[in-house]
């Protein structure tokens, strides 16, 4: 029980956090923050190297670890890159200084 | 030897991501944390590569290739418009990561206990999230009918699926080596997603968009119980809450709960004590609409889905500079449920070049509608019905809403007197105050603006 006893303290804590560090985000960035927690939830892809690129890999393993890495990629370089993009546009005065 | 480096850079990529949410609670520093968010996703790349159980790269760098030549084009070609399609895709894939990473885990060892238990709520998760995110990719994207779509004893099939996906996971819990029922747990999850989304329409999407982003998370957060990995127990779980947070703001906005969005199957009541008879409104033109909005001091710019649908957001642009160029003070008020998604509004406005503030929540901008001269509501219909407040029936009932009726003069531009997503009527419309104009967003506000200046040079 050790090992998980860890883990749920550690999902506990990052629960609670989570919790505390969005209540902050002001309403006008809701999109931008959609796709930057859409970029970080693309950590998967660290389970999905660790399945593909084991030496004792099965095809099947290996086939369904190259999509999942896949699909992650695709998710972490959009994400980043879009919300970037959404940001660039939130300017405080607009562009008329008369 | 260089692997036992891989815990300290997990340690450091779980840092930026909290930092990275942190930092975009403000417009100032939010671009910064896309800065560290994708520094901590490079320290946990670099990290997992280098542990000593990764030896086979080749497929690996190929899938890293493959996926940012998807995902470069996407992010680079997508226009802003299409963000709520594109935030359902996104889930999707994420999903459905998770859900091929906990099949890969399945067949490789067939776990027991808990590992089983954290396997099977993230495949289920995972499955389920990705056809609910295509379905709503679909219906977002309009290649599906918006309409919920209902029939009786819908709620019953729903569970019944549920309870059939969950019995399975249970017993691949009990017993992991029947590896049958494994598929037909996946199928059955991924079938409930669909079912899922179907009685759900267009303008509740926002609530199960945040949702399913909650989900997705959550599945990369079971997917590092499964692994012991506290770096995506710790990302998932940032993910999720964000997700469910958001979920719990949008529900809360349209005065309604969860089970109600998910299972009310909003907008199918049409006709309920809608009177048919076409009840006089007061309509104007360009010109009059001008006019008035030129004798304002103070206007209120409410936006809405019609807006996004009619591209109309460049053009409010413009007429937010015409008439602050003249001493009017123009705001435009945004209700947290406008748009198809959370913050859809905002986006769209700030591509306009809208500063953003002037974009002002509903709390702070309901008690400035009084000395509001004039409200000029475009493409927004059930955000300021006033039956929210006054018609205890009303599907809508208990919503807030933004208190557009308060105003001294109230303009909605609107293609025709067609019902709103709600299917009822609005007060607002019949009112002595209220001018209808009618027409296309775009073209209408296209005249107002050249009615404006043509008057203003003439002045």
């Amino acid at each position: 029980m050790n090992r998980y006893e860890i883990a749920l303290w550690v999902f506990m804590l990052a629960g609670f956090l989570g919790f505390e560090l969005i209540k902050r985000v002001s309403p006008l960035l809701h999109t931008p923050l959609m796709s930057l927690t859409n970029a970080i939830s693309a950590i998967a892809v660290v389970g999905a190297i660790l399945i593909t690129g084991e030496k004792e890999a099965t095809t099947l393993t290996r086939v369904l670890g190259f999509s999942a890495v896949t699909l992650s990629t695709i998710n972490v370089v959009s994400g980043y890159m879009i919300t970037d993009r959404m940001l660039k546009m939130f300017k405080k005065r607009g562009p008329e200084k008369k | 030897m260089m692997e036992s480096v891989y815990p300290l850079l997990y340690i450091l990529a779980a840092a930026s991501f909290i930092l990275a949410i942190k930092w975009m609670n403000s417009p100032v520093t939010a671009r910064r944390g896309v800065f560290i968010g994708e520094i901590g996703m490079l320290l946990a790349v670099v990290g997992t590569l280098l542990r000593h159980e990764v030896v086979n790269y080749e497929w690996i760098l190929i899938a890293f290739f493959l996926g940012s030549a998807i995902g470069v084009p996407i992010a680079v070609y997508m226009p802003m418009t299409a963000v709520p399609q594109r935030t359902a895709f996104s889930h999707a894939c994420g999903a459905l990561a998770a859900a091929l990473i906990g099949a890969a885990e399945y067949y490789k060892a067939k776990p027991h206990g808990i590992v089983m238990i954290a396997l099977v709520i993230e495949t289920l998760l995972g499955f389920l999230t990705f056809t609910a995110s295509m379905m709503a990719f679909g219906k977002l994207a309009e290649k599906l009918p918006q309409r919920p779509i209902t029939y009786r004893g819908q709620n019953f099939v729903n569970l019944g699926v549920f309870t059939l996906a969950a019995a399975c996971g249970v017993g691949l819990v009990i017993s992991p080596e029947q590896a049958w029922l494994f598929p037909v747990f996946s199928v059955l999850a991924l079938i409930f997603g669909v079912l899922l989304i179907v009685p759900i329409g267009g303008a509740d999407m926002p609530t199960v968009i945040a949702l399913l982003n909650s989900y997705a998370g959550l599945s990369a957060c079971a997917m590092g119980f499964v692994l012991d990995n506290r770096l995506l127990i710790t990302a998932g779980a940032l993910d999720g809450s964000s997700g469910f947070i958001l979920a719990v703001i949008m529900c809360k906005a349209m005065n309604r709960s969860f089970s109600n969005v998910l299972f009310g199957a909003f907008g199918t009541i049409q006709t309920s004590t809608s009177k048919t008879e076409a009840r006089p409104v007061r309509s104007a033109s360009a010109e009059e609409a001008a006019e008035i909005l030129d004798a304002a001091r103070k206007v209120v710019i409410v936006p809405g889905y019609g807006m996004a649908v009619a591209q109309a957001q460049h053009k409010l642009r413009e007429l937010h500079d015409i008439l602050s160029k003249r001493g009017i003070e123009v705001s435009f008020a945004i209700h947290p449920v406008a748009g198809r998604m959370p913050g859809h509004m905002n986006v769209l406005l700030a591509e306009a070049d809208v500063p953003y503030d002037r974009l002002i929540e509903m709390e702070e901008i309901n008690p400035e509608f009084p000395r509001t001269d004039v409200v000029l509501v475009v493409g927004a219909n059930d955000v300021v019905n006033p039956a929210a407040r006054l018609d205890k029936n009303s599907p809508i009932a208990g919503m807030p809403i933004l208190n557009a009726s308060e105003a001294q003069t109230v303009m909605v531009i609107k293609r025709s007197m067609s019902p709103g997503f709600a299917g009822i009527d609005n007060e607002l419309y019949y009112l002595e105050k209220t001018l209808m104009l009618f027409g296309d967003a775009k073209s209408f506000l296209t005249g107002i603006n050249k009615e404006l200046t043509t008057a203003g040079a003439n002045n």
